[in-house]
């Protein structure tokens, strides 16, 4: 059984950079593997054989899947650097909470931004706005939703803003002019090293994006 | 803080709000249970502790509500950490009970509704291959996580106990009602000793609700949903 950390992981998807920045954080030396997701490795279907998605965190030769899971793992494992979680129960649940409405609301939300078209479309950025606006209302006056310094809610959220620009071009709009908050909140984390690295290029992001959409189909 | 200050909002059909009840019971800590009757409308009460999301469970701790049935589970947890542990303590056993509980939730759960909801025959038989096809995944976590003690916490109820136990009351149901069986014998062994057990642990069988009455507020459930195509249940 390998040692060490690898990651398998595709480069534009926001559940890949989360565990990325998780571990940069922690500054754990990891392997990353890039998987061409319309040809799985052997690896990726024997370590994920019930989902058979990225990301798989691979830990001394055992899996670890899910995105929000493999972040807890790692802030549980290496607990003693950069705690991503609060030490208080309460403040633990509203962190967890805020950490599954942004699986429930935003990643749909967002697909449906750059898959719809029309009334679909328009109702989707409605919904999408809104959420947005939930969560910089949660943010309030601090720099992070960690507070001082960035947390577990401020790593699940902050990838998605890699993908802002393709929906904005996708869904003509512009996020900052609803939410000036929450960009001026993705650019302050954008400012330190382990979310600047772990997030691609916004134009490449939607580049991918056009590219995808030629490939299914999608006008 | 007084044992009194603990409230539940839940729906007595909610496997959610079992989870709940079945965390608390294990800390023995007193609560009081309101129970929401969802299909007449939220109350205020559930609106005000809700607002994102306006759904059941919700544990309120002090004048502090919890949403979200696992994060509840997991407060109750780390909040009442003298009583017996509900989560493994081991960092990756923890997420691999996490893991199942999410599947159990994303997957397996919505694959027995479908059971009940389906229209057409292939809709139907596809619902139940998916039902039965987590049942074998799940079976064979059973022994892996449990190294063949009584539960997936190992000697009591744990984490992935409590997510996975509270679906029996609505797989019996559904059992009933479509005239299959999803447990059994000769696929799922383990399984069908460990929902014995778990049914008929104290911490569970006050809050377990009676096979017979889901069967029937399922069937209103199900009349409501292809009628109206709206969800009811929260």
């Amino acid at each position: 059984m390998a040692e060490g950390v690898v990651l398998l992981d595709f480069w534009p998807s926001p559940f890949g950079m989360r565990v990325r920045i998780a571990l940069a954080e922690k500054g754990i030396k990891y392997e990353y593997k890039e998987e061409d997701l319309r040809n799985k490795s052997a690896l990726l279907l024997q370590m994920n054989p019930v989902h058979k998605k990225i990301p798989v965190l691979i830990h001394n030769g055992k899996p670890v899947c899910e995105s929000l899971i493999q972040v807890q793992y790692i802030d549980e494992v290496w607990h003693h650097t950069s705690p991503l979680l609060p030490s208080h129960s309460y403040q633990r649940a509203i962190a967890r909470f805020w950490a599954d409405f942004v699986d429930k609301k935003i990643y749909e939300l967002g697909r449906k931004i750059w898959t719809s078209k029309g009334e679909e479309q328009e109702t989707a950025k409605k919904e999408f706005i809104e959420s947005l606006k939930l969560l910089e209302g949660e943010l309030g006056d601090k720099p992070y939703f960690g507070g001082e310094n960035l947390g577990y809610v401020d790593v699940v959220l902050v990838p998605f803003y890699s993908w802002f620009y393709a929906y904005e071009k996708c869904g003509n709009f512009s996020i900052e002019a609803e939410c000036p908050k929450l960009i001026a909140w993705a650019k302050r984390c954008l400012e330190k090293e382990s979310v600047s690295k772990s997030l691609p290029d916004q134009e490449k992001v939607y580049d991918f994006v056009l590219q995808l959409k030629k490939l299914l189909g999608i006008e | 803080m007084a044992k009194s200050d603990v409230k539940v909002l839940g729906s007595w059909p909610s496997p959610y709000s079992m989870r709940a009840r079945i965390a608390l019971n294990i800390k023995s800590v007193n609560y009081e249970y309101v129970d929401e009757r969802l299909w007449e409308g939220k109350s205020e009460f559930l609106l005000k502790s809700n607002p994102v999301h306006k759904k059941i469970p919700v544990l309120i701790h002090g004048d502090k509500p919890i949403c979200e049935s696992l994060i509840i589970v997991q407060y109750i947890d780390e909040t009442w950490s003298s009583g017996p542990s509900i989560l493994p303590s081991d960092p990756y056993e923890r997420a691999i009970a996490r893991f199942w509980a999410a599947y159990l939730d994303e997957k397996w759960f919505p694959s027995i509704k479908s059971i009940g909801i389906a229209q057409e025959e292939d809709a139907r038989k596809a619902a139940i291959a998916q039902v039965e096809e987590g049942l074998v995944l799940l079976e064979e976590a059973f022994g892996k996580c449990g190294k063949g003690k009584p539960f997936f916490g190992g000697d009591q109820i744990g984490y992935l106990d409590i997510a996975f136990g509270c679906f029996l009351g609505w797989l019996r149901a559904t059992e009933k009602m479509s005239g299959i069986k999803l447990l059994s014998e000769s696929k799922t062994p383990a399984l069908l000793n460990w929902a014995g057990r778990f049914c008929s642990d104290a911490t569970v069988k006050d809050v377990m609700p009676d096979t017979d009455k889901l069967a029937a507020f399922g069937k209103m459930v199900i009349a409501k949903v292809r009628g109206a195509g709206a969800e009811i249940h929260g």
